[in-house]
């Protein structure tokens, strides 16, 4: 349809989008790599272009990083089990006729505008905080000591205040996946003899399992970059350090350059790792 | 096995009463069909049968037991739904097993039951393809497989050839005639078309605003309509319907006469005539839609196919006089 002409017409049209992109992206990679094979630590006045894998090296081989992978690993998990889990009850429910659905799904999908640092401040604050939480009044109501959630329980604290951030996602997307079931094949479940809970397992689930492979996939990616969370509540301690954590310390608490960039590329090339493994598992429900 | 008794049930939603007080008894082996226009309660009243709707008042018995409260899945009816309901993520085996499987059927019985009914509905190549997979045609071979393998007491159908294409839903209509024949086990079939009523049913069910209009055999249905709209409604083309002083001549309000059962001839020798409007020429017959003289309606006249009249030709209408409907003011028929 389009002509030579047209088609070059476009091309130089879109040029100039196309460059900033590209180097939106390219320049800060490049140098990350640049910096990453660098001894590169500006409050020393160090800087020695060339040093190898030595960053890398360092990186990998501390005690801290492995330790990192494992907190990553277990809140993305947590994360993505509390979300889809809940996310499918809500959904179901949500989905059902009930007095005032409108107002319902608005307070359901709200904590999702809530800024990140603003949503853990107010966990911190109002809900976990041992002394004046929501929380630690209701172990009291009961005749409990407190818990303290973000020094006995940390990891598990951020997980919950992350779950109920990224669960009206979750929700949203899994309840346009059930409005959209044929009710008709429901009800031939039904006249074919099976009771809500095989209803579910049989016909509903299956139904989901492609959104269910969205929700999971959209938020790893998100997830294995969770900061301001960790930023605000533990900062980091009581084993909560995630390797974004890890290389934002290395950068700007150590004033290590260097290293944080090899960190930032190994990261990179884990969460990679972790999308292509993804990709195998749930991929296969996203063809035909 | 399969007879079904409707006592006095009701169907209303919020304030709408979309099915007074009806009675309906439906014989074992009995193809029964539910015929009228869209929103007249025809699929309402299969999904009480089905119990897919509860009944706001009255009784349901099928084969004397009283289901009025037991469950879909406990009245032993199998029903075949309009959009097919497959299970999309299920191969045609396992969707055929599905109501076999939760009744916890051992596997061995289930496998030879799923092989029967695909060897009647001509599927075995097809048991281990997805629904996405299937022609039309096929998808309800498959719902009907779905359903045959319960061996239900009976079957409903809720207008399963609406989706499919002309030439095919004759094909499905001569299929589902061939399995009725064969099960001898009563079918409930809900269409609006009444071409599929008249050419499958034992029994027609004729329902305009949840009221049953009339109950009876095609032929039944055909000769002698209880009143206006069962008039109107079977037989294709639409009888012509006369008022006035034509009507007065036969002591009613209106008269009504089939278009094959008007001949067309000379037009000075006839009690009828007028000129010719639009005709249809469809090989076997033409319609003539013939503007009367003296006459407010057009009527439709069904004339042999190679008749030679055109647009503005002057045409004799003659009605057999055997075969004239009468109505009175009330629109129902007078004896």
């Amino acid at each position: 349809m389009a002509t030579k002409a047209s088609a070059s017409a476009a091309r130089l049209m879109m040029a100039p989008a196309v460059t900033l992109l590209l180097g939106w992206m390219l320049v800060p990679l490049v140098m990350t790599l640049y910096f990453s094979f660098a001894d590169y630590r500006p409050l020393r006045g160090a800087f020695e272009p060339w040093i190898g894998f030595e960053n890398y090296e360092r990186f990998v081989t501390s005690s801290s990083f492995w330790d990192a992978v494992t907190t990553t690993l277990t809140m993305v998990g947590g994360i993505l089990v509390i979300t889809v889990c809940f996310g499918i009850l809500l959904a179901l429910l949500l989905d059902k006729p009930i007095y005032g659905q409108g107002v319902v799904r608005i307070l359901v999908i709200a904590p999702f505008f809530v800024m990140p640092t603003v949503s853990a401040l107010v966990w911190k604050n109002m809900m976990m905080d041992p002394v004046n939480g929501i929380l630690s009044h209701v172990w009291r109501f009961f005749g409990a000591a407190p818990h303290d959630w973000l020094v006995q329980t940390p990891t598990l604290s951020i997980i919950l205040i992350v779950s109920w951030q990224w669960l009206p996602f979750a929700t949203l997307i899994l309840l346009t996946a059930i409005q959209s079931l044929d009710g008709e094949q429901l009800e031939a479940a039904e006249m074919d003899g099976a009771p809500p809970l095989k209803r579910f397992w049989f016909i509903i689930l299956p139904h989901l399992s492609r959104a269910i492979t969205i929700v999971i996939l959209i938020q790893t990616i998100f997830l294995l970059s969770i900061f301001a969370e960790i930023f605000v509540t533990t900062q980091g301690s009581f084993g909560t350090r995630t390797l974004t954590y890890l290389v934002y310390q290395r950068v700007l608490e150590s004033q290590n350059v260097g290293l944080g960039s090899a960190g930032g590329i190994i990261a990179v090339i884990l969460a990679n790792i972790v999308a292509i493994f993804l990709m195998r598992i749930v991929g296969k429900n996203l063809d035909a | 096995m399969g007879q079904i008794t409707l006592n006095q049930i009701t169907k209303s939603f919020g304030e709408t009463q979309v099915i007074p007080p009806l009675d309906l008894r439906i014989e074992e082996g009995e193809f029964v069909v539910f015929v009228g226009p869209s929103g007249c309660g025809k699929s309402t009243l299969l999904r009480l049968i089905a119990g897919l709707e509860d009944v706001s008042s009255g009784h349901i018995e099928i084969d004397g037991r009283d289901v009025t409260d037991v469950p879909p899945a406990q009245r032993g009816l199998a029903m075949v739904f309009q959009s097919y309901a497959l299970y999309p993520h299920m191969s045609v085996r396992k969707n055929i097993a599905f109501p076999l499987r939760m009744a916890g059927m051992d596997e061995a019985e289930q496998k030879k039951r799923v092989e029967r009914a695909a060897t009647v509905l001509n599927l075995t190549d097809y048991l281990d393809r997805r629904p996405g997979q299937l022609s039309g045609g096929q998808r309800q071979r498959v719902a009907i497989g779905r359903a045959i393998v319960r061996e239900p007491a009976a079957f409903l159908f809720d207008e399963p050839l609406s989706n499919l294409d002309a030439a095919l839903r004759h094909g499905m209509r001569m299929e589902i005639g061939e399995l009725h024949q064969s099960l001898a086990t009563t079918m409930i079939y809900v269409t609006h078309d009444q071409v599929e009523a008249m050419t499958m049913a034992d029994k027609i069910v004729v329902l305009r605003a949840g009221v049953i209009e009339q109950v009876g055999s095609p032929l039944e249905l055909y000769r002698e309509p209880r009143n206006l709209f069962v008039a109107g409604f079977i037989g294709s083309p639409t009888m012509n319907l006369l008022t006035g002083p034509e009507a007065k001549k036969h002591d009613a309000t209106t008269i009504g006469v089939r278009p094959e059962h008007i001949e067309a001839g000379d037009p000075d020798a006839s009690p009828w005539s007028g000129t010719v409007g639009i005709s249809e020429h469809l090989g076997s017959d033409t319609f003539l839609h013939v503007h009367g003289t003296g006459l407010a309606e057009t009527i439709t006249v069904r004339a042999d196919g190679e008749v030679p009249l055109r647009h503005g030709d002057r045409v004799g209408l003659t009605p057999h006089p055997d075969r004239i409907h009468r109505f009175d003011a009330k629109g129902l028929r007078i004896a």
